[in-house]
C-alpha cells in the first residue's frame, strides 16, 4: 500500500504542486521570486561551498536525465567495462563535490550570525532534504552498484510509465530500502519548490545570453505618441 | 541620428559645503529600511581619501565598468561569459564589511535601564545581528581627513601622482582636499543594465532614469560588480537590489529630486540633455585620449532646427526641447565647457558633470602664513596649484591634464573679470588677458557668474513636465501607495522563503 503512495501518489502530487504552485507564486508574488544570494553577508567561505556545490549538483541531474531520455545509448556507453568505470567514478565525484559543497555550506550558515537572521524555516528544511538526497544517492552509487547499469533499465521504464499516465511500480517496489529512500526524498524536493528558495534555478536567466547588452523601455510608442489617433487610454506597460 | 531625452545633472563642486544634507534627504525618504539601512544612494566623500565603499575607484578589485577591447567594449568583471561563470559565487563582489555594519544605539535603555551604581548608557547595536558591536567604519568616516595615513593615502587616484608631488601634497601647510558628492550617474552605456542576468535592470526611454524592476530582480548581485561607481546596492533583507531612482515621482511632477532639493550650498543643477543615441557606441569605445572630448559630442545643440525636427520625430515632447534649450547643464557642459564627468575611463558615459574645484587648487599659504589666494600673474596659480593636476585628471577627464588646466583657467578668467567689475583693484589688462587666454568673451563671463553664483531655483532646476496624460507608466496613481510601502513596492517588501 504504502508503494503506492510513496511511488504514484507522491509523484503526482510533487509535479501538480510544481507545475500550479511554482506558476501561481511567479506570476502573484513575483517580488519573493529571488536566489536569494547571501554572499553579501559572508563571501569568502562561500566560495567553498556553493561552487562545488553546485557544480556537482548540475551535474548529476543533468546525468539523471541523460539516463532518463537517452537509455539505450547509455547502455551502449556502459557495456564496456573501463567506461561504466569512468562515468560511475565521475559521477561519484560530483557526488562527493555536491555534499562536501552542501556541509561547508550549513557550516558556514550555522558559524554566523548574520546568515542566521536571513535563514527561514523553509532553508533548514532544504538543507535537511538536500542532505537526505545526496546522502542517499552517494549510498545508492557506492552500495547498489552499479546505478548507471540498472537505471536504464530499472528507473527509465518506471519514471516512463509515470509520464504516460500508466504507472508501474512492480520493478521500484523491489528495489532496496535506500534507493527507495532517494526516490522518495526526489519528489519530496520537486515538490517542495514552489515553497523554497529553489524558486531560483526555475528563473534561470537564459534569455541573457541571447539579449541585446543595453536595455531601454520605452513607457509609450515614442513614434506615433505625436498622433492623437494612436493613444490608448489606460494600457499599463508591461514592465509593471 | 537617433535622438533622445536624458535628465542630466552637474554638481559644482567649488560650491560643496560636504553638509551631507543631500544624503540625509535621500536617506530618510528611500533608504531608511531594514536591508537598506547600509545603503547612501547619494553619499559625500572627501577627496583624497578612499570613498565608500572603501576604494570604489580600484576596478582591479571591484572589475567594474567597461574595458576596451580592441576597436569595441566588454564589462570588466561582468557580462554573458565572465559574469555567468560566477553565478554562484561572485569573486569581486563587494561585501557588507567593505561599506560598514549598519547600526543603531539603544536609546531606550537610557530611560529603562534600572537604577544602579552607573549611568545608563545607549549601546550600539547592530542592525543585521541586533547584537552589540563596536562601530569600526561608517560611510563617512573619512569625511575632512585629507592627510590620513588611513583614508587619503589609499586614494587610488595617486596611481598616477609621483611620489614626490604626493610627499609634498601631505605636507601640513599644502594639505588640501575638496568635497566629492555622488550618486547613480544614470549613465548612457549603464554597465549595471548590460550585467543584470534577468533583466531587471533598464534604462527608461522618456528620460533616461535608470530603474531595477524589483519583481524581476533575484538577486544574481552582478549589477553590484558592474556598477564601476558602486552605486547599485544588494538589500540583504529582501534579496533584491536596489538603486538611485533620482527621485523618479518627484521628477514626474516636475520637482528636483530630494538632493537636489535639499542641497544647502546650492550645486546642484539637473536639467535635459538631447542626445544622439548612435553615437554612444563609438565614443564608449574611443581611445583614451579621446574619451572626453567623444562623450561630450555625445549630446547636441537643442537650438539646432535638424536636431529640433529629429528630436520630435523621435516622439520628445515640445515642453522637453523647450527645457533642454534652457538646460543649465547645457550650458555648464557644452556651451561654456566647465564641467567634466567623473572617471570617464570607466566608459559608462555618465550623466553627472562636475565643475572641478579651483579654490583647493589654487590657494596656497605664503612665507608670512598668509593663506593667498590672488597672485601676481593669473596663472600663476596652477603652476603652483597645491592638488596636483594628474590628481585632478585622473578623477575627471582619464588622465588629461590640459583639459583641467583649462578649465580652471575659464572658472580663474570669471573671477578676475568679476573682481575687475565690482571691486577694480586689479591691474587693468589683467582680467582682459585672462579672458582672452581662454576666448571667453563679458557676457559669457557674467552668465557663468550669474548661474553660479545667483542662480534662481528655476534655474538651477529646468525640468519638463512628466505629461501624465501620454505616460503609462504614471497613469498609476501614485496616491494608492501613498503611506503604504514605497513607491517602489507595490506589495509588501517581504523576503522571500
Amino acid at each position: 500500500m504504502s508503494n503506492y503512495f510513496f511511488f504514484i501518489g507522491l509523484p503526482y502530487v510533487a509535479i501538480v504542486i510544481l507545475l500550479v504552485g511554482s506558476l501561481f507564486r511567479y506570476l502573484n508574488f513575483g517580488f519573493k521570486v529571488s536566489s536569494l544570494s547571501s554572499q553579501f553577508l559572508e563571501g569568502k567561505e562561500l566560495f567553498y561551498g556553493s561552487r562545488p556545490f553546485h557544480w556537482g549538483i548540475i551535474f548529476l541531474f543533468f546525468g539523471h536525465l541523460v539516463a532518463f531520455l537517452f537509455p539505450r545509448s547509455v547502455i551502449v556507453w556502459n557495456s564496456i567495462p573501463l567506461r561504466l568505470l569512468i562515468l560511475e567514478v565521475v559521477a561519484f565525484g560530483f557526488g562527493i563535490s555536491a555534499l562536501f559543497g552542501l556541509g561547508m555550506l550549513i557550516v558556514r550558515r550555522i558559524n554566523n550570525k548574520r546568515l542566521w537572521m536571513v535563514t527561514t524555516k523553509m532553508d533548514v528544511f532544504v538543507y535537511v532534504m538536500l542532505l537526505t538526497q545526496i546522502i542517499s544517492g552517494l549510498w545508492v552509487a557506492y552500495f547498489a552498484r552499479w546505478g548507471s547499469a540498472w537505471f536504464p533499465t530499472v528507473m527509465t521504464p518506471y519514471l516512463k510509465s509515470l509520464f504516460l499516465l500508466d504507472p508501474d511500480i512492480t520493478a521500484v517496489a523491489a528495489l532496496p530500502l535506500s534507493v527507495k529512500i532517494h526516490i522518495v526524498s526526489a519528489f519530496t524536493l520537486i515538490g517542495m519548490i514552489p515553497f523554497t528558495r529553489f524558486m531560483h534555478f526555475l528563473v534561470y536567466p537564459f534569455r541573457y545570453f541571447y539579449r541585446p547588452y543595453q536595455y531601454v523601455i520605452w513607457n509609450w510608442d515614442r513614434k506615433k505618441i505625436r498622433s492623437s489617433r494612436k493613444l490608448v487610454n489606460g494600457v499599463r506597460s508591461k514592465n509593471n | 541620428m537617433d535622438i533622445r531625452s536624458q535628465i542630466a545633472m552637474v554638481f559644482h563642486l567649488d560650491k560643496c559645503i560636504g553638509c551631507h544634507t543631500c544624503s540625509i534627504a535621500c536617506k530618510n525618504i528611500w533608504t531608511d529600511r531594514k536591508g537598506a539601512e547600509y545603503m547612501w544612494w547619494n553619499n559625500v566623500e572627501t577627496k583624497p581619501g578612499t570613498g565608500y565603499p572603501g576604494k570604489w575607484e580600484d576596478q582591479d578589485i571591484y572589475k567594474g565598468g567597461w574595458e576596451k577591447k580592441g576597436n569595441s567594449i566588454s564589462l570588466k568583471g561582468a557580462g554573458k561569459f565572465k559574469g555567468m561563470k560566477n553565478l554562484f559565487h561572485n569573486p569581486s563582489m563587494p561585501v557588507i564589511d567593505d561599506y560598514y555594519e549598519p547600526w543603531t544605539y539603544q536609546y531606550e535603555n537610557l530611560f529603562e535601564a534600572e537604577e544602579g551604581d552607573d549611568q545608563p548608557i545607549a549601546r550600539p547595536v547592530s542592525l543585521i545581528t541586533g547584537e552589540h558591536i563596536t562601530p569600526k567604519s561608517g560611510p563617512n568616516w573619512d569625511d575632512d581627513l585629507a592627510g590620513s595615513e588611513e583614508y587619503a593615502k589609499n586614494d587610488v587616484n595617486f596611481k598616477n601622482v609621483t611620489p614626490a608631488e604626493q610627499e609634498a601634497m601631505f605636507q601640513l601647510e599644502r594639505m588640501t582636499f575638496h568635497y566629492l558628492p555622488r550618486m547613480c550617474n544614470h549613465c548612457l552605456n549603464p554597465a549595471c543594465v548590460a550585467a543584470c542576468p534577468s533583466g531587471a535592470i533598464y534604462k527608461r526611454g522618456e528620460d533616461g532614469v535608470v530603474l531595477i524592476n524589483q519583481k524581476k530582480c533575484r538577486a544574481w548581485r552582478m549589477c553590484v560588480t558592474a556598477c564601476p561607481y558602486k552605486k547599485s546596492y544588494y538589500n540583504w533583507n529582501t534579496g533584491k537590489s536596489e538603486k538611485c531612482v533620482l527621485c523618479y515621482p518627484r521628477l514626474e511632477a516636475g520637482q528636483a529630486p530630494a538632493c537636489h532639493h535639499s542641497c544647502v550650498g546650492r550645486i546642484r543643477y539637473i536639467g535635459v540633455m538631447l542626445y544622439d543615441a548612435d553615437k554612444i557606441e563609438a565614443a564608449a569605445a574611443s581611445n583614451d585620449e579621446d574619451l572626453i572630448k567623444n562623450q561630450l559630442d555625445i549630446y547636441v545643440d537643442p537650438n539646432d532646427p535638424k536636431i529640433i525636427a529629429a528630436a520630435r520625430e523621435n516622439g520628445i515632447h515640445d515642453s522637453t526641447i523647450e527645457c533642454a534649450q534652457k538646460s543649465p547643464v547645457y550650458k555648464f557642459v557644452k556651451e561654456w565647457g566647465l564641467a567634466l564627468p567623473l572617471h570617464p575611463e570607466f566608459r559608462t558615459l555618465p550623466n553627472l558633470f562636475y565643475v572641478p574645484p579651483l579654490l583647493p587648487t589654487m590657494a596656497f599659504v605664503d612665507e608670512s602664513g598668509t593663506y593667498e589666494t590672488t597672485t601676481d600673474s593669473f596663472w600663476g596659480a596652477i603652476e603652483k596649484s597645491r592638488l596636483p593636476m594628474s590628481y585632478m585628471a585622473s578623477l575627471f577627464s582619464a588622465g588629461n591634464e590640459e583639459v583641467i588646466k583649462n578649465i580652471l583657467k575659464k572658472l580663474m578668467a570669471v573671477r578676475l573679470h568679476r573682481r575687475a567689475e565690482t571691486v577694480g583693484d586689479l591691474p587693468e589688462n589683467e582680467s582682459k588677458d585672462a579672458m582672452r587666454d581662454v576666448v571667453m568673451d563679458k557676457e559669457t563671463a557674467d552668465a557663468i557668474f550669474r548661474l553660479t553664483s545667483l542662480p534662481l531655483f528655476d534655474q538651477r532646476f529646468v525640468i519638463p513636465p512628466a505629461h501624465r496624460e501620454e505616460a503609462m507608466e504614471m497613469l498609476e496613481s501614485t496616491a494608492d501607495v501613498k503611506g503604504n510601502t514605497g513607491f517602489g513596492f507595490k506589495e509588501q517588501p517581504v523576503r522571500g522563503l
